[in-house]
């Protein structure tokens, strides 16, 4: 090893897009054997940064140097054969082949064109118990838990000897046992003498984990501080530029009737596998129903029956007292429902259309924007004028592509489009997911409005935080079925977690004794 | 690398797709020692070098702008529709079927009649196509091309057993339609030197402005749209994709239908039997791609592939070179729109690469398409 105070160190690293910079002069040092966190908003230009490093961009200038010494990574195989290894945010693996098929995938050892699979194994076997990470090496990839594929995801980085690895917000998906369990196996590779470089939004884990934390805004290099010397105020600060409330004020619920009843719901994923496992629940006008689980627990599913983009197997579901199991979306809509959906780039809005027609998509058919069949765009873009100042959607007009908003923006007006219509139910997914500090207080504020002004709110989050804050009160969905009911005043985000990973309210009970 | 905005963007890849094409057919004429200059002179001439010419390649382009237009409708609410030919033909049979079955009504009743007969035979034909896809999820693409076959035995089927038998004047084709039926008009006709240019003009005129109020003002439109662009989101926001995909398809088989009737009422006034696929709905996918499914679009690479059909034939008398270069040249054309992610290259989009950093707090928030890459489909 070189005699360098940094393994990694990027000097004045500027890449432009056209005459856009992603990343002006940032400038990132990564001690051996530390976590370095790298914090900033989306599109702060974290990505780019971390892409140059691995290969994927070239910078239009700037210096990369490697335990001192000046390198060109001008290709991912480049950066893997100088030990920088990359865990992805969405694993890059194949499900219906086999953990150690996956790890030597691309790089197979073989004999005489035979793959020699035994040998990877136990390689991988060994690796796995060195770094403690529990991973089956022979198991396949669709059988094993999500935290056990991120595992799987750092494996295949170590195996192909990586020494420095990144972690692209690692725990988006993950519980909050898995999350500990993440950190713990961080700090063991620390120790083992990696270096990690950890890219995330979320402070409490920078808190946790990181030794180090590089803030960027905008592209531009904010500062390096100490973890242990800096709050989570400052480090917001720092990194939205300016000072932020995390917990809004809320005033008591004031419960009204009865909007939203379901009763023994029962639905199907797309394969006929049954998602929604009877479920019973009501959100009254007034509050604000939090639904907690990890992904893929039969939220999604939950969510589009309620909405109407998806048949329901059996039950009950009453808007406002009218059975609306199997109804069309739009007589549901009309029923007096807002959804903002989970899926923002997919089911809530057209990318290519225009702002104004993206906010006039819930109203586009009824006058004043439709008149005997025709459309008034002149109304439209009066309402999206409006919609644009009164939720504050930050773009240059109404007619600019709905895809060339920031995520924020999208989201705002999907927001404004929803809120506008002063529905009395209000179903809300993942509404702040992959935004940043700003819009994710502007988002919340807006709910806790609906919900003083006598709205029923059902919202839908994997973050705890989010459900926490929010709700008046929380379910949890594990497996289809709801595992528990709690306030957020008498829970703690340990119940919760064993609630969301399946266990009992009687079981968590008796294990906080 | 060229900067260029968007707009011009859309222009200029057509045109240099045009001028690509044409230079490959220079260099395969100049393999072969043919004289391209004189070759599209003569291609010219033919085309546009006269009043007759000029009626003629008026008139090819009419059935084109039909059949195109009806596949930039289907391909708006995201479905190919490759059954223009069938749906053409259909239109063709039963304009005539009907024209000759009221031969003594007047022209204000029976032509109408002929025509809106020929319009709902491609509404039909287009119909279940659509109908398929949204009830059962049918791919159109094998459908509408197998359509293409039934509609063209069908046709001489029922020309040769089923339409009574005082209405052919051979076994292989049927009388002329009476003048009450015809789109053909003597001063029009007069006008450009007694060509079989027809009233159909002007009936493909008023179809392209319907379909750009259609596509641009109208509810449906922006239905049609919202469906082809993001049917998931269009499911959100309550609008029925099954029915926009069926209202799509009848009415693209309505407008190839139309380019059917033209061929029957306008330039044949007869139905024949037919061997092979109408070329018009082929040529009307192209003429739709090469215009980028916009109205003006259309029209003016309507005109083209005329000029190269009919000056075509002109470039064989005036040069000796064979009509099968017209169709190299047409074929390079598409090959060239096809491929215009290459050429695009050429033309970088200078709406992106000129955005300045953002200064001003309402501007920062404007991601560039740039930005969206960087982050990688975050989200």
């Amino acid at each position: 090893m070189a005699n360098s105070e940094y393994v990694i160190e990027m000097r004045k690293i500027t890449k432009a897009f056209g005459d856009f910079k992603a990343n002006d002069q940032v400038d990132l040092q990564v001690r051996p054997g530390e976590i370095h966190a790298l914090l900033g908003e989306n599109g702060a230009g974290k990505s780019t940064l971390m892409n140059v490093l691995s290969g994927l961009l070239e910078p239009t200038s700037g210096q990369i140097y490697l335990n001192g010494k000046p390198v060109k990574i001008d290709s991912p195989n480049k950066a893997n054969s100088l030990g920088i290894g990359m865990v992805h945010q969405h694993f890059m693996l194949i499900d219906a082949f086999t953990v150690t098929e996956n790890i030597i995938l691309g790089s197979e050892p073989n004999r005489g064109g035979v793959i020699n699979i035994h040998q990877a194994e136990k390689d991988i076997q060994k690796l796995s118990d060195h770094y403690n990470l529990d991973v089956d090496p022979t198991a396949k990839v669709a059988d094993i838990s999500v935290g056990m594929q991120q595992r799987a995801e750092i494996l295949k980085t170590l195996y192909r000897g990586a020494n420095v690895l990144i972690f692209d917000e690692p725990t988006a998906v993950l519980t909050p046992q898995e999350i500990e369990e993440l950190i713990e196996i961080m700090k063991n590779l620390v120790k083992e003498g990696k270096s990690i470089i950890l890219i995330t939004h979320k402070l409490s884990e920078i808190r946790q984990a990181a030794d180090r934390c590089t803030v960027i805004r905008r592209g531009k290099t904010i500062g390096t501080v100490e973890v242990a010397g800096a709050s989570s105020e400052d480090l917001a600060t720092m990194m939205v530029g300016h000072s932020v409330t995390f917990k809004i004020p809320k005033q008591p619920a004031k419960l009204g009737p009865t909007t939203l009843q379901v009763k023994d719901l029962h639905v199907n994923e797309n394969r006929g596998i049954p998602a929604v496992k009877g479920v019973d629940f009501t959100v009254k006008s007034g509050e604000i129903l939090g639904i907690a689980g990890i992904d893929g627990n039969g939220q999604t599913e939950l969510i589009e029956a309620l909405t109407g983009l998806r048949k329901i197997v059996s039950g009950e579901i009453l808007i406002k007292n009218h059975e609306r199991a199997n109804a069309a979306p739009r007589k549901i809509t009309e029923t007096g429902v807002a959804h903002v959906p989970e899926d923002r780039q997919k089911y809530g809005l057209v990318l290519q259309l225009s702002l104004a027609e993206n906010l006039a998509l819930q109203t586009y058919y009824r006058a004043p924007i439709s008149e005997h069949g025709f459309l008034d765009y002149g109304k439209m873009r009066e309402h999206a004028k409006r919609l644009i100042k009164e939720y504050d959607i930050r773009t240059t007009n109404e007619q600019l592509r709905a895809g060339e908003l920031s995520g924020g923006n999208q989201q705002k007006a999907i927001i404004a489009r929803e809120l506008d219509r002063d529905a009395d139910l209000i179903i809300v997914a993942q509404p702040t997911r992959g935004l940043d500090v700003g819009a994710i207080e502007y988002i919340h504020r807006q709910l806790i409005a609906q919900r003083d002004a006598g709205k029923a709110v059902l919202l839908v989050s994997f973050e705890l935080d989010e459900i926490m804050n929010l709700s008046d009160r929380i379910i949890v969905l594990h497996d289809g079925k709801i595992a528990g009911e709690v306030r957020p005043e008498t829970t703690t985000e340990q119940e919760l977690g064993l609630l969301m990973a399946g266990q009992t309210q009687a079981e968590t009970a008796k294990e906080e004794i | 690398m060229i900067k260029v905005n968007s707009t011009t963007r859309k222009i200029l890849i057509p045109l240099f797709s045009i001028l690509a094409g044409f230079l490959v057919g220079a260099i395969i004429m100049l393999f072969y020692s043919y004289d391209p200059l004189q070759a599209y002179g003569s291609m010219i001439q033919g085309s546009l070098g006269s009043t007759v010419s000029i009626g003629e390649t008026l008139r090819q382009a009419t059935p084109l702008i039909f059949t195109a237009l009806g596949f930039s409708v289907a391909n708006s609410a995201g479905f190919f529709n490759i059954g223009l030919s069938g749906q053409a033909l259909a239109g063709w049979v039963a304009s005539i079927w009907v024209a000759l079955a009221f031969p003594d009504l007047p022209t204000f009743v029976l032509l109408p009649l002929a025509i809106i007969a020929g319009a709902l035979a491609g509404a039909i034909m287009g119909a279940i196509p659509g109908f398929l896809r949204a009830f059962f999820g049918t791919s159109e693409v094998i459908v509408t091309i197998m359509l293409n076959y039934v509609a063209l035995y069908l046709s001489t089927y029922l020309m040769q057993e089923v339409m009574p038998a005082h209405f052919r004047s051979s076994q292989d084709a049927t009388k002329m339609i009476s003048h009450h039926a015809t789109l053909h008009v003597d001063w029009l006709s007069h006008m450009f030197g007694d060509s079989r240019i027809h009233f159909g003009l002007f009936l493909a005129l008023i179809a392209l402005v319907a379909v750009w109020l259609l596509m641009k003002k109208t509810t449906l439109g922006f239905e049609i749209r919202s469906v082809g662009l993001n049917p998931f989101a269009s499911e959100y926001a309550g609008m029925s994709s099954k029915k926009t995909i069926i209202m799509s398809m009848v009415i693209s088989g309505t407008l190839a239908g139309l380019g059917g009737v033209m061929e029957g009422l306008g330039t044949y006034q007869n139905f024949f039997i037919q061997t092979a696929s109408m070329s018009i709905g082929f040529d009307g996918m192209a003429v739709s791609l090469l215009g980028s499914g916009s109205s003006l679009g259309i029209l003016l690479s309507a005109l083209l592939f005329s000029i190269l059909q009919i000056g075509g034939l002109g470039m064989q008398t005036g040069a000796g070179v064979p009509f099968e270069i017209v169709s190299i040249v047409t074929a390079s054309i598409i090959f060239f729109v096809g491929i215009d992610y290459v050429i695009s290259k050429l033309f970088k989009n200078k709406d992106n690469a000129n955005k300045k950093l953002p200064k001003t707090p309402i501007a920062k928030e404007v991601v560039t398409e740039e930005k969206d890459a960087q982050e990688g489909g975050r989200l």
